[in-house]
């Protein structure tokens, strides 16, 4: 079930393997267990990528050819899949994602001063990822909550009528959950 | 003092985005703390987003309402008799009641067939579902021929929600006259259109009926699996879904042999990667098959040779979840709702400006200016309305002399406007649509698969272009270019990714062209 706080804690979780680059040994056992589960069902490729980059929190390069390999297609074509769709990233990124949506609902209600407050807020363009690893900020193209616009969302939790002041509480409080994370693990899914 | 008292808190993404998960939460801490027993069920959304989180009791009168509930509204809404016996005239008194749910205007006025179910049941709740005559499409389906089923789809006039308006049956015919092996139904799930939320809203809030529709379609032209192409923006739908399909399978709906009737269909959801274009249905194809999601050449059709080389049913989720209504009620009913050639409801959905933003499913003829106003009160900023975009991020920019249209497929394309999806997106008069038509052309940069020029590259250039006219250098040079670039890009585009994006530019042009004349001054807007 949906719940704010264990769903950040979860986040938390879930990125911290993916916090910085990830060793070559943790990412052949990685690759390699999530290939022994899904490398069998018809169309595996994306399945897969997705199963890496949440465990590993991206798509390491150095996964590419072992990919490849299993699934008997070249390292060119696994990374051409990868570079095609915005949600894989070839590098790591902060604890937390933060997307905001930059559409034509949100843009009617005030998304394009959210936009350029994000981005003077954490001090980050499109893709960059804090100094302290924290946060990266991502663009998106509507997160289907336009009724609620203007909308963003952070993991994966989705937060509308978004405006700056509750921007900044929110990362405040991204900031701060680690912590709580660390002293509570049992709420981790 | 036991008595229980069920009450409705939305998990649609939606309501939970403005809060319904603390509302929830505090709630239940504050029944225990009063030792009362409350029955919570976690429903769909009504569709009413500016009143969610909507809170809904159970009362001898019926289903009573109360938003938008913040939790810190709650105590004085218990005290208000929220969770009591109280009378009407009691919980009257509080500011956030709503009276009987039924009865808000906004919803008594539409006539839901497709989202008949939606924020009323348990999402999850197959005993719900079945006792709001959920299966009794498939329950009649199971003892109908193959082609009886096309039929049935035919005479309905169902026509694809998805955006092209292709007719359903007749899609359904060519896969059924394709003998093969393996056939597939997919159901477009990428909802890539900004300021629609109806197949995310039909998912989260009614799974089953989806469910439901693509096991019929697999018994209609013979497929045995099902894929679910979901867009990742849509994490809870996810869950809501795969939660649903378990339960089927653990049922008997789904998998090998569907209510003994020696019937196989197994249904599976895949998540996209954030790629507009996978919304177009061969792109979508390709990502399933796994690879880059580029377009492919029609023909070959993909009812004839579609995924995996195999004769496939695309449809979206709002055609496929209709088709359970369309089965339960006969195809007779559905058409007798709706205009000209566009038969049946439309879930349309109001976003942006609006006072009253949300889903209302009517028969297709109602007028725009009916859902911006009547349904959608106006702007929320109270505004004038300058400009509203119909039919997604490739739909044009219509200006008021165009908020008669009836909402029809055929009456708004003859002006030039696109029903789409169904989505409206309103915006007050501080829109600046220079800058909304240089959006149009840096999504498309953003988004083409770039199999062709004129729509790789054409919309690069025409993102230049805008910018040369917003800095004033030669500035009807410029415009005239960009003219010449939305044509090219129309006339040599595959696909209505690249041939659509300048229906936006050049609706912007054609009725707001005062907004290209401005003196520069904002040259670092917009980047
Ligand atoms: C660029 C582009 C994006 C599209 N995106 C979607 C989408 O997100 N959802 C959808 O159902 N159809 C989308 N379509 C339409 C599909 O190609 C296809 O017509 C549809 O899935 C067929 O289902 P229907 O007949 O039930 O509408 C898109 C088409 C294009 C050209
Ligand atoms: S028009 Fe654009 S998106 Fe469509 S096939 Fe051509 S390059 Fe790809
Ligand atoms: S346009 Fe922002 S959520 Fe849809």
């Amino acid at each position: 079930m949906t719940d704010a706080n264990t769903q950040g804690a979860g986040q938390a979780a879930q990125a911290s393997n993916g916090q910085g680059l990830a060793n070559q040994a943790e990412i052949e056992s990685v690759v390699g267990r999530i290939l022994v589960e899904l490398k069998d069902i018809p169309g595996p490729l994306l399945p897969i990528l997705h199963e890496v980059q949440h465990q590993l929190g991206y798509v390491p390069d150095s996964s590419l050819p072992i990919i490849g390999k299993a699934l008997n297609i070249s390292r060119a074509e696994v990374h051409g899949v990868v570079t095609f769709y915005h949600h894989f990233s070839s590098k790591p990124r902060g604890r937390h994602i933060i997307e905001v949506c930059r559409a034509e609902s949100c843009q009617s209600m005030g998304g394009r001063d959210l936009e350029a407050h994000a981005k003077s807020a954490l001090g980050l363009d499109w893709y960059q990822t804090t100094m302290d690893k924290e946060i990266t900020l991502e663009p998106v193209f509507c997160l289907g909550n336009c009724a609620c616009s203007p909308a963003i969302r952070v993991g994966d939790e989705v937060y509308g009528r978004m405006d700056a002041e509750q921007f900044d509480e929110i990362v405040d409080e991204l900031r701060t959950v680690p912590l709580a994370f660390s002293a509570n693990p049992a709420e981790v899914k | 003092m036991t008595a229980i008292v069920k009450v409705f808190i939305p998990r649609d993404s939606a309501a939970l985005s403005v809060g319904a998960e603390r509302v929830s939460k505090k709630l239940t801490q504050l029944a225990a703390e009063q030792d009362t027993v409350v029955d919570l069920v976690r429903n769909g959304s009504r569709g009413l987003f500016w009143l969610e989180p909507m809170v809904e009791v159970d009362t001898p009168e019926g289903r009573v309402a109360y938003g938008p509930v913040a939790p810190k509204d709650l105590p004085s809404l218990i005290e208000a008799g929220l969770l009591n016996n109280a009378s009407p005239s009691d919980r009257q008194a509080h500011p956030l009641y709503l009276g009987l749910t039924e009865e808000i205007e906004y919803l008594k006025k539409q006539q839901r067939l497709t989202f008949a179910r939606a924020g009323i049941i348990d999402p999850v709740s197959l005993t719900d579902y079945k006792s709001t005559h959920g299966y009794d499409g498939l329950v009649r389906a199971l003892d109908m021929s193959s082609q009886a089923l096309v039929d049935e789809v035919k005479d309905s006039g169902l026509r694809g929600r998805g955006g092209a308006a292709f007719p359903t049956g007749i899609k359904w015919q060519t896969v059924l006259n394709t003998p093969a092996e393996q056939k597939y139904i997919i159901c477009n799930a990428d909802e890539g259109d900004s300021g629609t939320f109806a197949d995310r809203l039909q998912m989260e809030a009614d799974p089953f009926a989806l469910i439901e529709g693509m096991t019929i379609a697999g018994l209609a032209v013979e497929a045995t699996q099902g894929y679910i192409y979901l867009r990742e923006e849509y994490p809870h739908a996810k869950d809501i879904l795969n939660e649903a399909i378990q339960v089927a399978e653990q049922n008997g709906y789904l998998g090998e042999n569907i209510l003994d009737s020696g019937k196989t269909f197994h249904l599976e959801v895949r998540i996209g990667a954030k790629a507009y274009i996978c919304g177009e249905e061969t792109a979508l194809m390709e990502s399933l098959e796994g690879k880059r999601g580029m377009v492919r050449p029609k023909p070959p059709l993909p009812a004839i040779e579609g995924l995996f080389g195999q004769p496939t049913v695309v449809n979206n989720v709002l055609s496929l979840s209709t088709i359970a209504i369309i089965l339960a009620k006969g195809g007779k009913f559905y058409q007798e709702f709706g205009m000209g050639r566009s038969r049946g409801t439309m879930p349309f959905q109001l976003a942006g400006n609006l006072k009253y933003p949300g889903l209302v499913e009517t028969a297709f003829g109602i007028t725009m200016k009916e859902l911006l106003f009547d349904f959608g009160g106006g702007t929320r900023s109270g505004r004038p309305m300058r400009s509203v975009q119909s039919g997604g991020p490739l739909g044009a920019y219509l200006p008021e002399s165009q908020w008669h249209l009836e909402m029809d497929y055929e009456a708004l394309s003859a002006e030039g406007a696109v029903l789409g999806h169904g989505g409206l997106v309103a915006f007050d008069d501080t829109v600046d649509m220079l800058e909304q038509a240089r959006f149009s052309m840096e999504f498309c940069v953003e988004e083409s698969c770039g199999k062709c020029t004129p729509c790789r590259i054409g919309s690069t250039r025409g993102v230049e272009v805008i910018d040369r006219i917003r800095a004033d250098e030669n500035r009807d040079d410029n415009l005239e270019l960009l003219e010449d670039l939305c044509d090219t890009m129309v006339s040599g585009s595959l696909c209505a990714m690249g041939g659509m994006t300048p229906f936006p530019v050049q609706s912007a042009l054609e009725h707001f062209g005062e907004d290209f004349q401005k003196p520069s001054n904002n040259q670092e807007a917009g980047q």
